[in-house]
């Protein structure tokens, strides 16, 4: 399905490019185009049919047992509108895609319906995909030329006569104003009345203070009460919180409604809603409030741009607001967290010991329930039983395991079974590879699982791989000297390598913008490498050479990332988009898209069947590999969050953002358990120890620390009141919880690494 | 960091002008006032906006530094081609001139000769990146080595003197915690660690005073500290550049400090000139070390230096041995010191300069304390000089007058006094020469400064010759003018050898003192007992030397000798060795040596003539005048 759909933008795409109105057009004029009729699509369904959404979202669910009821939604969607555009191919490719009756297309109700109420957030799914899908012309579909001729629908082409027709669109709402001259006092209005309420209430209606602001200016803005708008920002600006600054700064540069086309914040904040969470009590006096003073324009925003989470019980207090606020559309509605995620490992599969040693086997049987014990509680003895809260061993398609998987698999348990059992008391060693004479050129570093090679991207395009153990990096002979080769023999493996080229480093050439993302397969194999230039290459580490460019992001893609079990990857970049990707397909298998601004980290769940994706917006998602759907949206940061690690046993989370400061979360219920502080700048890197007792974190301000993420884990008190609302008391331990800091010499920590027996290896660059 | 950058946020645009000169510059003239405006409006908006995107891919290439390439890559996602040919240097290229009512920024290209960029040599290839492993953190602790930073940066130094009760972070506990006090036995520290250990994560406590050294630590300091006291002068030399390096000897900081101050004190009882010498170098190295927070010390330090500059007696034969040099060279360190960590707090020069006065203007003051006065006065700068010591000029000189014409009560005395002349010119004569008006009346100067008046004006004149010299010579002889004071060294004569024995390790010296070139002039002693030779070493330049050498050629013929020659001690008290046209000197043309040798009265068993020793009054004088000679030229050069 995700595969028709992302032909089914292209088709969008190439009718735009040959469509007679606006055929000559820039790229980013046509980008913007296409995200226009998406919305207007979302918008027409919604009024034609915003009649019975309710029964009809309802019929197409059940009709689709197999598949989740938003998946079914955008694809009725997408089939509505490709008939309305008579697309009539696409809609019987995408049909028989699907798996669809037609008869449940047919009936017309039920298609718009789903379109209806998932309207909003699929509208801007789709403009997200169809942006990055701009370059992708190589596809030849049969469908393309029928769709040239087709007719341009009326609507897009009277929306289309005027130059920018998605701005207008997107901030048509802003078209009903009031005296600009009252906005000031509507506004102070309402803020005498929020402190003149119960303390209890108070922090919780503040929440609305931000997102009105925003929108009372952008409104302003909108219609040309520069001065006004000025004055506003100036008064009221100062109230905000401090981690919405950023923010402001963008705003404050927007001075003119030109400024508000194509700027991408804006966007943002007119296409999604902002979410509140407040409670009940809060909500009904902000309310009265609110009409008694029959002050209809700010009742307007709070309808038209907000959402308001409501929820019954006690309102929150200001901390609680504050740990959970900070994104660019405010907080995560409950219902975005309420899918079951499975956080369980797979079963490792059976691996027979090799007799040959009955010592090491003995060490096995050690060292595996050693290696389980802090895990128990989540998932038990995982060689016996399948772990509740695991996915099904085959839930997704996973690579099946080569002889040589197996054998390192076993010194991977030879060596955990040399592994030291870390915790307060006994912190780990810390060894760190310095990059000397980078010039401040190194972009990411990525050492393998078993620590025997490092790379490193840098701003110069290159990618130079380095070996730390004394076994050089050798090239695999060419063809005509493989071809001599007896492939009989024992040690073919050791024949084929051609000694000359041996070196400590090779150096990679392909790209031709700075490298920000870099990943080794986990069979050491290959290694991922994201760009400025818009691509990931994967890169062969037998021959060296380059073997596939993977296209698709348009714009530089800030990480990539190898699944744990190999042949998938996650890239993520500055597109809005998080794709996943197969090594043997060009195109990517699914697209993850609901960030709404750069996807800045990408991380695999320990058991591959999730994606974490960290974000500019300030957000961190989780997307189900199976269905690409987003199934935990995290708010909390107040920063581009740079940085994300997943615990072993996949039960929690760690994140870390410009803000300088470390949040853990529970995957499981899709909340924040933990705030670590004490770093001062960007935290770029994080990882936890292979037992998952000790969380290191390595930042922009030369430091690495430890902490204590055994004792973070316990202090949480989750009783079923927290885990439904999510309103959690954090405790205020983070100076408990460091258990150690390391400055280095002027070296940002921009790496970490445990090595199979918990040796912690950082890296950076030497930074005079 | 949101917080701070909050009041910077505002509506700056452009000004109207830039937009004119852009628009003329691509030739556009006549642009009107209104298109300015909204041009300005626009080009600011678009401005913050690719500052901002570029900001990403700051963020994203790791960097606290907005590169030019971030800027380009940001105009690359908006499609608009980036502005090829800037180079991110390490600073912004735009210079700012203004004149005629216009400023302009400008950016600087200088004109190349291209044969210049093809006779130059080829710039060296810059070296690849490479990978260097090292250990930053051994089972939880930060193992002290070069490739991590000191242990404890000179700010959590303060932090943790101001603030005590601040909590440790854990990771530098180990190691991290300063100490105050000193002496707690080093089992009671490893009770308290452990406790502290124990406790940690219960009760966060106020970080211990006491502290223990680790068994390198310890035998680091053993080592150094005898190195410095020693007798091997290279251990030495060794042992202070360490001191003055190496990062990370915080806690052994109060050791040192006390070493000095205990040191001080029973040598100064038993006069032992040396070690009181090797003390104030060990004073010098500390402060020379840039990771060393010395405030918390300064208790301990000052009155040891203070001691060395104004003590009645610092040697067992004041009379002959040079502790002049000592005392000049700690008035140095004090002014250092005062240049340093005086504060408005702690007043320190304030309160150095009134105990300096109060003890000078005593009537009963010795000229040996009186020297030390002067000295540790003048040294803190021509400001105090002027305000302190040119108005009593008068006074002094008759207290001198006193002394050296009258009849001779001691010739202790009468080597103070005249040392205190000495001084009295060196340091009032640059500090006349810029201040007062020209015409250099010897007649004048009498009446203005009584006795010293002739001899202060000669000096003024000689003053002012060098200054006008080095104006002009500015440009060529930079390291001489810059090297502001001649180095002291003090060597001993070997009991029973000959002065040509000797000699090797005398011209060793230039070649250690090159190790620890350091602001004040730095005395050492290479070995043991008696002191009798004051080597004087200073790296001038050809043209003063020259001009030394014609000064004193007639007193001293055997400037060019070796100091082997020199062993017809009786007079010359003084030898000159110029490199320059020496005989033996062509090696190390640009050292110069003034041998002041006192030799010691009649025990001395090596100078044969020792009876001799009671300097003539005028061949002292002459050996005295080669200083001062030299002396004026070389205050004028430096800095204050």
């Amino acid at each position: 399905a995700w595969y028709i759909l992302s032909h089914i933008n292209l088709i969008e795409k190439q009718r735009e490019t040959k469509g007679p109105p606006n055929g000559q057009v820039d790229l980013e004029v046509e980008k913007k185009e296409i995200k226009t009729e998406t919305s207007n699509d979302g918008s027409g369904n919604n009024n034609a049919n915003s009649s019975s959404p309710g029964s009809t979202s309802l019929g197409a669910t059940s009709k689709s047992p197999t598949g989740p009821a938003e998946d079914q939604q955008t694809l009725l969607a997408v089939l509505q509108f490709l008939k309305r555009n008579k697309l009539n191919e696409s809609v019987d490719i995408l049909r028989r895609e699907a798996g669809l009756s037609v008869e449940i297309d047919d009936s017309p109700g039920s298609a718009s319906g789903g379109a209806g109420s998932g309207g909003a957030s699929n509208s801007t799914v789709d403009g997200g995909d169809t942006n990055s899908l701009l370059s992708r012309v190589s596809i030849a579909i049969p469908a393309a030329p029928a769709v040239t001729a087709a007719p341009v629908p009326p609507k897009v082409t009277a929306s289309g006569g005027e130059d920018q027709p998605d701005v207008n669109v997107v901030l048509s709402a802003y078209s009903q104003q009031g005296d600009p001259d009252l906005y000031p006092l509507y506004y102070n209005g309402l803020k005498k009345f929020i402190e003149s309420v119960l303390d209890c209430h108070r922090a919780e209606l503040s929440q609305v203070f931000y997102p009105l602001f925003v929108h009372m200016y952008l409104e302003l803005v909108y219609n040309n009460h520069e001065v006004e708008a000025k004055q506003f920002f100036e008064k009221f600006s100062g109230d905000q919180e401090c981690y919405y600054a950023e923010d402001l700064r963008i705003l404050s540069g927007m001075t003119k409604k030109e400024h508000m086309k194509g700027n991408e914040t804006m966007l943002d904040f007119r296409t999604s809603k902002f979410v509140l969470r407040i409670s009940r009590d809060s909500y009904q006096l902000l309310k009265r409030h609110l009409q008694e003073r029959q002050n209809n324009q700010i009742w307007n925003i709070i309808q038209e741009h907000l959402y308001i989470d409501i929820f019954d019980g006690m309102p929150r207090s200001k901390s609680q607001i504050d740990a959970m606020s900070g994104s660019l559309a405010g907080e995560a509605k409950r219902d975005a967290n309420k899918t079951k995620v499975f956080y369980g490992l797979l079963k490792e599969p059976e691996i027979e010991v090799p007799l040959d040693d009955e010592d090491e086997e003995a060490e096995n049987e050690e060292g595996k329930p050693k290696k389980k014990k802090p895990k128990k509680d989540s998932m038990g003895s995982k060689s016996k039983k399948q772990d509740p809260n695991a996915p099904q061993q085959t839930r997704i398609p996973l690579p099946e395991l080569k002889d040589s998987d197996k054998l390192d698999k076993i010194m991977n348990m030879k060596e955990a079974a040399k592994k030291i059992r870390l915790g307060s008391d006994n912190l780990p060693s810390i060894c760190f590879y310095t990059f000397l004479n980078a010039y401040q050129g190194l972009t990411a570093v990525d050492i393998t699982d078993d620590s025997s090679l490092i790379a490193g991207g840098f701003a110069d395009s290159t990618v130079r791989v380095w070996s730390v153990t004394p076994k050089k990096l050798r090239r695999v002979k060419s063809a005509a000297d493989l071809s001599n080769i007896d492939k009989e023999s024992d040690d073919v493996l050791e024949r084929i390598m051609d000694e000359k080229t041996a070196s400590e480093s090779k150096i990679l050439y392909g790209h031709s913008g700075p490298v920000y993302g870099i990943s080794f397969s986990p069979d050491r194999n290959y290694l991922l490498s994201s760009s400025e230039d818009g691509t990931v290459r994967l890169w062969s580490l037998q021959t060296f050479t380059c073997l596939v460019g993977y296209k698709g992001h348009n714009y530089p893609v800030w990480d990539t990332q190898f699944s744990p079990y190999g042949y998938y990857f996650v890239s993520g970049g500055h597109d809005r988009v998080a794709r996943l990707w197969a090594t043997d397909h060009y195109q990517p298998l699914r697209m993850f898209a609901g960030h709404l601004a750069d996807v800045t980290c990408t991380r695999f769940h320990p058991n591959s069947n999730y994606v974490a994706t960290g974000s500019a917006d300030r957000t961190i998602r989780l997307w189900d590999v199976l269905n690409g759907n987003c199934v935990r949206i995290l708010t909390g940061h107040k920063g581009p969050i740079h940085s994300l690690a997943f615990s072993p046993n996949g039960k929690f989370m760690a994140s870390g953002a410009t803000d300088g400061r470390v949040l853990l979360w529970d995957i499981g219920h899709g909340l924040m358990i933990g705030e670590l502080k004490g770093h001062t700048d960007t935290i770029y890197a994080l990882r936890f120890s292979r037992d998952g007792e000790i969380l290191a974190s390595g930042s922009m301000d030369n430091t690495v620390k430890l902490w204590d993420t055994l004792k973070a884990f316990d202090d949480v008190e989750l009783d079923d009141f927290t885990a439904a609302t999510g309103h959690i008391h954090l405790p205020e331990n983070s100076q408990e919880l460091l258990l150690g800091s390391y400055t280095t010499k002027s070296t940002p920590v921009i790496h970490l690494h445990f090595t199979r027996r918990n040796l912690l290896l950082a890296a950076g660059a030497y930074n005079p | 960091m949101a917080e701070e950058r909050r009041p910077k946020q505002c509506t700056v645009v452009l000004p109207t002008e830039s937009m004119k000169a852009m628009a003329e510059s691509i030739g556009v003239g006549q642009l009107q006032e209104e298109s300015c405006a909204a041009l300005s409006e626009e080009v600011s908006y678009r401005i913050k906006e690719i500052a901002q995107d570029a900001l990403k891919f700051m963020h994203h290439g790791k960097r606290r530094k907005l590169m030019t390439s971030d800027i380009d890559h940001a105009l690359k996602i908006k499609n608009v081609e980036p502005l090829y040919g800037f180079q991110s240097q390490e600073f912004i290229p735009f210079r700012f001139a203004s004149g005629g009512g216009r400023e302009l920024h400008f950016y600087e290209e200088k004109e190349v000769d291209l044969s210049d960029i093809i006779n130059t040599p080829l710039p060296r290839v810059p070296l690849d990146v490479s990978l260097k492993a090292h250990w930053l953190s051994i089972e939880g602790v930060q193992p002290a080595i070069p490739e991590n930073p000191p242990p404890a940066p000179k700010e959590q130094q303060k932090a943790e003197s101001t603030e005590p009760l601040k909590a440790v972070k854990p990771g530098q506990e180990e190691e991290g915690s300063i100490q105050k006090g000193q002496g707690a036995t080093s089992a009671e520290a490893k009770g308290k660690c452990k406790y502290k250990c124990k406790k940690e994560g219960l009760i966060r406590m106020k970080p211990r005073s006491t502290h223990e050294l680790s068994v390198e630590q310890q035998l680091y300091y053993k080592e150094i500290t005898e190195a410095c006291v020693g007798s091997c002068e290279a251990k030495r030399a060794e042992a202070l550049q360490s001191i003055a390096t190496d990062p990370g000897l915080y806690q052994m900081l109060p050791r040192f400090s006390t070493f000095i101050s205990e040191g001080v004190r029973v040598n100064v009882v038993q006069n032992n000139l040396a070690l009181l010498i090797y003390l104030m170098r060990m004073v010098k190295a500390l402060m020379d070390n840039p990771t060393l927070y010395l405030e918390k010390y300064l208790h301990e330090l000052i009155p040891a230096v203070v001691t060395c500059i104004v003590s009645k007696q610092l040697c067992l034969r004041p009379d002959v041995d040079n502790h002049w040099a000592l005392r000049d060279f700690a008035a140095r360190l004090m002014a250092q010191s005062c240049k340093t960590f005086s504060t408005t707090t702690n007043n320190i020069q304030s309160r150095i300069t009134k105990t300096f006065t109060k003890s000078w203007l005593d009537e009963k003051t010795q000229w040996t304390t009186r020297y030390g006065c002067i000295a540790g006065l003048s040294e803190l700068g021509p400001d105090v000089i002027k305000t302190l010591i040119i108005p009593r000029l008068t006074i002094e000189g008759a207290r001198i007058k006193a002394v050296i014409e009258g009849p001779v009560v001691s010739n202790i005395d009468k080597i103070g006094a005249d040392h205190v002349q000495s001084l009295l010119l060196k340091h009032c004569a640059s500090v006349i020469a810029k201040t007062r008006p020209l015409p250099d009346n010897m007649e004048q100067y009498r009446v203005d400064y009584g006795y010293l008046g002739p001899m202060l004006c000669s000096h003024v004149v000689k003053a002012r010759a060098q200054a006008a010299l080095q104006a002009q010579q500015v440009n060529r002889t930079t390291l001489t003018i810059t090297q502001p004071r001649s180095t002291l060294t003090v060597s001993q004569s070997g009991i029973g050898g000959s002065v040509g024995s000797r000699t090797p390790s005398i011209i060793k010296v230039p070649s250690s003192l090159t190790l620890m070139s350091t602001r004040p002039g730095t005395p050492t002693q290479p070995s043991p007992p008696a002191t009798k030779y004051i080597v004087m070493a200073t790296s001038a330049g050809a043209s003063s030397t020259q001009q030394v050498i014609t000064l004193s050629s007639s007193s001293a013929s055997s400037v060019t000798s070796t100091v082997a020659s020199a062993a017809s001690t009786l007079q010359p008290l003084v030898k000159l060795e110029s490199g320059g046209g020496g005989s033996l000197g062509g090696s190390r043309p640009l050292q110069k040596y003034i041998v002041v040798s006192l030799p010691s009265s009649a025990s001395s068993s090596l100078e044969s003539k020792s009876g001799m020793l009671p300097p003539s009054s005028s061949s002292l004088e002459a050996g005295m005048k080669m200083e001062r000679s030299d002396s004026p030229g070389a205050s004028t050069q430096s800095p204050h």
